[in-house]
């Protein structure tokens, strides 16, 4: 790619599309744990009219009238739906509804007025923005001096972005206490109201900014795909507000050049950026919702996996213990493979687990003279069992003891409860158990080792 | 999980269930998001009696009712009725779910709230006919509401409200009811009302089993109850059962080690 | 210019009584018919509170339509076979909603993330397509644009008999089943331990929805049919109490907008009709939220008022019953007078009273009418009533009764006085003393 070009044709909407994802992202995080994602989606549908209005009235395109006139009309959207609410009593949903498709609708129908007359509005611009009309003539000699007469797009969402990082990084605290707990905020003098309004108006203020660049309706991905994104990864606030900046100047990226060099591969005209942009933190978000270590489908999947052959193969050794607890005869330690799996009948994953203790020694296969294969347990599956067989009597002997479940039924939770037993609980189930050496059946709880 | 934690019960015994008992659970857990909040529940109701199920906030109460009614899933453990599953009996249970859970601002009237104790027995599609009207109309009667047939319920007070509910679980003509805090945020004349109801719902031979939260009128309102903390501490009559150990176990502090093993399962398997 | 605005109301009747042409005829008759049916089906999306749903499902029609215009062309079909572009509108939104209901319920992110996750990313796919169609230069790609604002003008007889088929139908198929979506919107918990498949009966519902959708792309757009679906069924709420009434009006309120809209864009040829018709609605919204009896502002407005001007009522009242009581004269009451100075109120007040014929005067001097008389002792005794009460059952301080009695006097219902004469045993016709002794100023 041609230097110059670059600069002139895909660096402006580049860092516009990153600065304006920026602020939305970063806004979007509070939205998304205040479950109010579709307020976002209401105030970016109800500013249409206060852009026409403010371009019909001021005659230009100028940047300013528009924000301001797109930042009432935002406000007037909210104050609406609180209105409908209170009055209609109509739920929130259905009153947003209701407000934001009547402001949208009449947006529409200045916009076709207006086109009437002056030929630079339309309607698609709402739908995808412009970003392909922002562009600059660069210095024929790079400097970064240069850089300063770049268009006004790129220093305005920029200037948002700042802000808005400022006042984020400000109010964190509060911002932080009104999302988890709003009574807690009120009663601790914060005024939640008024940091509502706050709040509000930076959701209003990054929506705006974005208008021009992507349309009102993909501007909603930039608010929510990437923390949505980040919010799959982490638990932790810091690292997902930090998480859904590096997405959302991911997808700007990524959906950028997807859009440049799609067709160039398919022969095809153009892509919109816009659309090709949100398209990409779809996919940044599809991909976390399927792969993400921990809160992703798949790796959840894997887990509970991973999870049964532990409890099976736990199972196994606990069995072979209780069978080797009860022989008096080392051979009758040894089982067949059909013994072994007796008490397994049913269970499909029961094959796989025995393999897997086979592979990391704990359990011993054998061959006799005649060619049968024995199973029994090897040194270190038996300090395994034997502290599984320990817990599950420990459990036992609780479950009898302080929860008052019958004798006859302890077995089965104490099946479940032991794989689920760390040390630390142990320690505190042999405290509370006592003295006692044997389970309520009798049979002896092994000694720690 | 759940696909495995069922697999690996098949190795075990099932049990035997009374056919005499309308309600007996075994060993049911039940777990949200695999944090276990009911512990290993054993219980068999007696029947024709009024049954309280008491307990400290947080205890699992309406918890035990849902997962008896399949409501929400049970880790394990089943649920039978009479012997037989929910499926078989379904038309013999009634069910009064807390009044909050639905919204009042509902655009219909009481007795329309009523006949929807009727709809299964009518079936699909079809319109609601005269003649379940008035059966709707005639449990509105016996709740003291039929004044009120056609008013909007949001224009009831708590205490009416919790009637229609009621009436619309006798309109069900179940043999066993389920009623999760029919005295919640009602008035007193209603509270007495009510207890006449079930009074009489118990001397027709049925069987009511109520979450009920106000220890001081127990003893005068229930035959038989359940104590609950996350397990379950003693049941039976209330005269034996409601005794100061046992009230101390109840509402003395859950156990700490079962918090912690619950922890760590939702750990483990979330 | 009278002369345009006469020129337009009379082409605006011609529309309206179906004699302005073929063309006007089918559009407004299609229009009018996908009012009816979202009315219908949007009531219960209301109370089911899914509306934002239908939004994540309306926008999620695009990239289905333009993969259908891309394979239509790129056979060699017709490209505007409408039947097959909404078809694929329809599939692409079942996805769209199977992927809200999916991702809310497999992952850690809520139901309103989830909606505008898929609203807007399924939107920008659309958006990406139809940029791509729009390179392809296949010509008439301008007919997927009509779906995003509608166009109803390029409606054709074929696609509104197909609007007043599936309309009629979907109409049919959400009235068979209003006893059970009832159930579900109210209280599914209960229709679940009753039987009835809740889930099965919820997909069936955002079924119908996706159908209205649908139908609706062409007429008002996908950006602006959730106002179809939405809009007239919180009419309906707003005058009706009964769940049938409620869908008859949100059914009328949704024809009528789109019968008025779609005549009015007609002849006015930059008056979009999808916008229009939005507009109409919420005319009527905003209508029913202002002058509603039921639920509207001026009518609880002017419940507040009357309430307030009949406590100002009880309280003129209630004073000059006092006075009599004060004075401790053998006359009767009906005979008792005061000086017109001695009688201290405001104008307003005066005025009522002698608009209701409570008091009459004769020679400077105020007696209370018959009806006066009668209103009088209501009032004294239900204030008495009232503080003896919350005497006797709120364990309040008695010189604190008249405070707490203010309000709740004025709305006692003649079978609450009966409930409260049985609580402090009181007789029906007896005015008992004030608890506490009159201050006269």
């Amino acid at each position: 790619m041609d230097m110059y070009q670059f600069l002139s044709i895909d660096l402006p909407p580049l860092l516009t599309a990153i600065f304006c994802s920026l602020s939305c992202a970063l806004v979007g995080n509070f939205l998304l744990l205040r479950k109010m994602s579709l307020v976002g989606d209401s105030i970016s549908h109800s500013v249409l009219p206060g852009i026409v209005i403010a371009f019909l009235l001021s005659g230009t395109r100028s940047s300013i009238p528009i924000f301001i006139g797109a930042l009432i009309f935002a406000g007037i959207s909210v104050l609406l739906v609180e209105v409908v609410k209170k009055l209609g009593k109509v739920e929130s949903g259905a009153a947003m509804g209701v407000v934001f498709s009547l402001m949208f609708a009449s947006g529409v129908f200045l916009i076709e007025q207006a086109s009437a007359r002056v030929v630079d509005l339309d309607a698609d611009c709402v739908l995808h923005g412009q970003l392909e009309t922002i562009f600059w003539f660069p210095p024929k000699v790079f400097s970064f001096l240069s850089l300063l007469n770049l268009p006004y797009e790129v220093f305005a969402s920029l200037l948002v972005f700042c802000l808005i990082s400022i006042l984020v990084f400000i109010f964190y605290k509060e911002l932080t206490l009104l999302s988890f707990d709003k009574e807690l905020a009120d009663a601790l003098g914060f005024k939640p109201a008024i940091l509502n309004t706050g709040f509000l108006i930076i959701v209003a203020a990054s929506i705006v900014i974005s208008f021009k660049a992507v349309g009102t309706i993909l501007v909603i991905a930039m608010l929510i795909c990437p923390p949505a994104t980040a919010r799959l990864l982490t638990d932790k606030l810091k690292t997902q507000i930090f998480l859904s900046l590096f997405f959302a100047v991911l997808t700007a990226i990524f959906g950028y050049f997807i859009a440049v060099f799609l067709p160039s591969f398919f022969n095809l005209s153009a892509v919109n950026i816009a659309g090709s942009i949100s398209v990409s933190s779809g996919i940044f978000l599809t991909l976390a919702i399927f792969f993400a270590p921990q809160y992703g489908i798949i790796g959840k999947i894997k887990k509970t996996k991973k999870f049964a052959h532990k409890v099976i193969a736990e199972d196994i050794l606990g069995f072979l213990f209780r069978v080797s607890e009860v022989s008096e005869e080392s051979t009758d330690k040894l089982l067949t493979k059909k013994q072994l799996l007796v008490p397994f009948k049913g269970v499909k994953i029961v094959e796989k687990s025995l393999a897997n203790l086979l592979k990391i020694g704990d359990v011993l296969k054998v061959k006799n003279s005649d060619g049968f294969e024995f199973y029994s347990l090897s040194e270190t599956g038996q300090l395994r069992a034997k502290n599984l067989v320990r817990t599950h009597r420990l459990w036992e002997q609780y479950l009898v003891d302080e929860v008052g479940v019958k004798e006859d039924h302890v077995h089965d939770t104490a099946m479940d409860l032991e794989h689920f037993t760390d040390e630390i609980l142990e320690d505190g189930l042999a405290k509370s158990v006592g003295a006692k050496k044997q389970d309520p059946h009798g049979r002896d709880i092994p000694e720690k080792d | 999980m759940k696909k495995f934690l069922k697999e690996s019960k098949s190795i075990r015994e099932l049990p035997e269930h009374s056919e005499d008992s309308p309600l007996s659970i075994h060993s049911m857990t039940i777990s949200y998001n695999y944090k276990p909040v009911l512990w290993d529940v054993e219980y068999e109701a007696p029947q024709g009696s009024l049954i309280a199920i008491i307990g400290p906030n947080g205890a699992g109460k309406t918890t035990l009712i849902k997962g008896a009614l399949g409501l929400i899933p049970r880790a394990s453990g089943e649920v039978s009725f009479w012997g037989k599953s929910y499926n078989e009996i379904r038309d013999l249970v009634g069910y009064v779910p807390q009044r909050e859970s639905v919204d009042w601002t509902f655009p219909i009237s009481a007795l329309e709230v009523v006949q929807m104790g009727r709809y299964s027995k009518i079936g699909w599609i079809k319109r609601v006919s005269k003649k379940h009207r008035d059966i709707a109309y005639s449990y509105l009667e016996t709740v003291g509401m039929e004044k009120f047939a056609n008013r909007q319920i949001s224009q009831l007070s708590g205490g009416q409200q919790q009637r229609v509910f009621i009436a619309r679980a006798l309109a069900q003509e179940a043999q066993l009811y389920f009623m999760d805090e029919p005295f919640a945020g009602v008035d007193a004349a209603t509270e007495t009302a009510i207890v006449e109801m079930l009074k009489k719902l118990r001397d027709e031979g049925k069987t009511v089993i109520c979450v009920h939260h106000d220890l001081s009128s127990v003893e005068e309102y229930f035959d038989s109850v359940v104590l609950l903390n996350t397990r379950i501490i003693s049941y039976g009559s209330t005269k034996s059962t409601l005794t100061q150990e046992n009230l101390r176990k109840t509402y003395g502090g859950r156990l700490t080690i079962l918090d912690q093993v619950s922890s760590a399962i939702e750990k483990a398997t979330s | 210019m009278f002369d345009n605005y006469f020129y337009f109301l009379k082409k605006l009747i011609s529309v309206l009584t179906f004699n302005a042409g073929y063309n006007a005829k089918v559009v407004v008759l299609g229009a009018t018919v996908l009012g009816l049916t979202a009315g219908v089906v949007g009531t219960f999306l209301v109370l089911r509170k899914r509306a934002l749903v239908s939004d994540a499902l309306a926008h999620s029609t695009l990239p289905g339509v333009a993969v259908a215009f891309l394979l239509l062309s790129y056979f060699g079909f017709d490209a505007k076979n409408t039947f097959f572009l909404l078809s694929g509108a329809a599939v692409s939104a079942l996805f769209g909603s199977f992927c809200v209901s999916f991702i809310s319920s497999k992952t850690r992110l809520a139901e309103d993330a989830a909606i505008g996750a898929v609203l807007s990313v399924f939107f920008g796919f659309g958006v990406v397509l139809l940029s791509i169609i729009q390179g392809l230069n296949i010509g008439s790609e301008g007919g997927i644009h009509n779906f995003i604002y509608g166009h109803t003008a390029s409606l054709r007889a074929i696609d509104v008999k197909m609007i007043f088929l599936l309309g009629l139908f979907s109409i049919i198929a959400a009235a068979l089943f209003i006893k059970e979506f009832s159930l579900v919107c109210f209280d599914p918990d209960f229709a679940k331990t009753d039987g009835w498949p809740v889930s099965l009966i919820d997909y069936y519902l955002m079924a119908l929805v996706v159908l209205v959708t649908v139908l609706g792309l062409q007429t008002v757009g996908l950006l602006l049919v959730i106002s179809l679906l939405i809009i007239p069924a919180t009419i309906g709420r707003f005058w009706s109490n009964s769940l049938s009434k409620m869908t008859v009006v949100s059914a009328l309120a949704g024809a009528l907008s789109c019968y008025i809209g779609a005549s009015v864009s007609s002849i006015l040829p930059n008056y979009p009709a999808g916008a229009v018709i939005v507009l109409t609605s919420g005319f009527f919204f905003i209508f029913s939220l202002l002058f509603s009896p039921v639920k509207g502002v001026f009518a609880s407005m002017f419940r507040r008022v009357s309430l307030g001007f009949r406590i100002l009522l009880d309280h003129t009242l209630r004073d000059f019953y006092e006075e009599w009581e004060f004075s401790k004269t053998s006359t009767a009451i009906a005979d008792f007078s005061l000086s017109k100075n001695k009688l201290k109120i405001s104008f307003f007040q005066k005025f009522s009273l002698y608009f209701f014929r409570y008091v009459k005067k004769e020679k400077d001097k105020i007696y209370l009418t018959e009806k006066g008389v009668l209103k009088a002792q209501e009032a004294v005794r239900n204030h008495r009533i009232w503080e003896e009460y919350i005497a006797k059952f709120g364990s309040v301080d008695i010189s604190h009764v008249d405070f707490s009695a203010d309000l709740a006097e004025h709305v006692l219902s003649p079978q609450i006085v009966k409930e409260l004469e049985g609580a402090i045993e009181s007789s029906t016709k007896e005015i008992k003393e004030s608890l506490h002794t009159l201050e006269k100023n």
